[in-house]
């Protein structure tokens, strides 16, 4: 949700239609308007961009590369294509290493029926996953009050990150290390219950796609998250 | 004598959930049956797979090694093999010791947490292997059906496409999970 401001106003096609957009928009704001589905994990309504997942890929007419929909912004004349073969492999890559690079068992998650990754993999058509499981020895970390860190889950998206710095101003969380040995960490990577800088708000359980930030006493399938407040946090910040 | 079409089912390391849901089509057992003679399964008292079957469905992961030989003898058997259920298609539930060394899990089973008889048996159970696998990372597989399990009306669905030498789209119809 952005303020529509006087701006100039652009046109080009995604997918073959005509689409006007306003200067600085990026392709995934102009999909979305348009009621075009481009698939995202990372991106989330209120939150600024940070294009780490890779799975809303597009193809750009006269360019061999792949541009990220959510960084990148609509120019006058481009020709956008949201959906292709080569895209839709890209996407089952991106999909097969986020499933098998830490222990996603859907049918016993508490966010089961309410997880981003989840339903991205059914909306996609995904029905396994092509690499080897890399059945890392992760750790859960429960020592906060009323929530849990179940780096089993986490995909490192940075939602809770960025939503714990931009909208609570807390930045508790970070992330530390690299590769596949990236972690979501609170503070200087202590325990979540021992954080002094932690307000114990809920909006990085609430913004997590998967069962990676859960409230605790749910149950499979229990999780459901509320994000509908967050553009409205981040429309009352730029008043 | 019979021109129908040879139909199996094959139980690894899962719970059977796939098997009850299988069972979960109810009456329409008979459309397949119209369809399809059940040649072999946990279902029929019959201990050696058949010299080729048309289609076969396995539930379960690859964990044990007699999972692992038997899915091989399946697959040379076998025109068209199903991964029925996310053990089969994810290693799911199974797959959730995998951090975790055969021993450690062994020890944690039957000598920490056993009040009586402590002992880790070794006769009849076939040992564990190193890790529990998808059934797609031991063989080739040919219709992948995800779900824990997936609905009656997704597996009455897929087989009867089958059965009628079409290809399954699976798309839309179940995911990981359910």
């Amino acid at each position: 949700m952005k303020r529509q401001t006087q701006a100039r106003i652009i046109t080009l096609k995604i997918d073959g239609v005509d689409v006007a957009a306003r200067e600085h928009e990026t392709i995934l704001e102009l999909a979305q308007e348009n009621n075009i589905f481009i698939p995202t994990l990372c991106h989330l309504d209120g939150l600024s961009e940070y294009g780490g997942c890779r799975i809303c890929v597009v193809e750009v007419k006269g360019s061999n590369r792949l541009f990220p929909a959510c960084m990148t912004p609509a120019t006058e004349g481009m020709e956008v294509i949201t959906n292709s073969e080569r895209l839709r492999l890209y996407r089952f890559s991106i999909l097969d290493m986020l499933f098998s690079e830490r222990n996603h068992v859907c049918s016993v998650c508490v966010s089961n029926g309410h997880c981003d990754l989840q339903y991205l993999s059914a909306k996609l058509g995904m029905t396994r996953v092509e690499v080897p499981y890399l059945n890392p020895k992760v750790d859960v970390d429960a020592s906060h009050e009323h929530f849990i860190m179940d780096h089993n889950r986490c995909i490192l998206c940075q939602r809770c990150v960025r939503v714990c710095g931009e909208i609570e101003g807390a930045f508790t969380k970070g992330v530390m290390g690299r590769g596949v040995n990236t972690r979501i960490i609170h503070d200087l990577n202590g325990a979540w219950g021992d954080s002094d800088t932690c307000t114990s708000c809920g909006k990085c359980v609430n913004v997590c796609p998967t069962g990676a930030l859960v409230e605790k006493g749910k149950s499979a399938g229990e999780m459901v998250k509320r994000r509908d407040w967050l553009p409205y946090l981040r429309l009352m910040q730029e008043d | 004598m019979s021109e129908k079409a040879k139909l199996a089912t094959v139980w690894l390391d899962g719970c059977s959930g796939c098997h009850m849901s299988f069972l979960d089509i109810d009456e329409r057992i008979l459309a397949v049956a119209e369809l399809a003679d059940l040649v072999y399964s946990p279902l029929v008292d019959l201990k050696v797979f058949p010299e080729m079957v048309d289609v076969t469905l396995v539930e379960g992961a690859v964990s044990s090694e007699e999972d692992y030989h038997k899915i091989q003898k399946v697959r040379a058997h076998t025109k068209v093999l199903v991964s029925l259920g996310d053990c089969a298609v994810t290693a799911n539930v199974p797959g959730m010791r995998n951090p975790f060394k055969v021993q450690d899990i062994l020890n944690r089973a039957y000598l920490e947490n056993a009040d009586l008889n402590q002992h880790i048996p070794v006769e009849v159970i076939p040992p564990l292997r190193k890790t529990s696998v998808p059934v797609h990372q031991v063989v080739e597989v040919d219709v992948f059906v995800p779900g824990c399990p997936p609905s009656a009306d997704t597996i009455f669905y897929v087989l009867t496409e089958l059965l009628a030498g079409r290809k399954p789209v699976m798309l839309g119809k179940t995911r990981f999970g359910i």
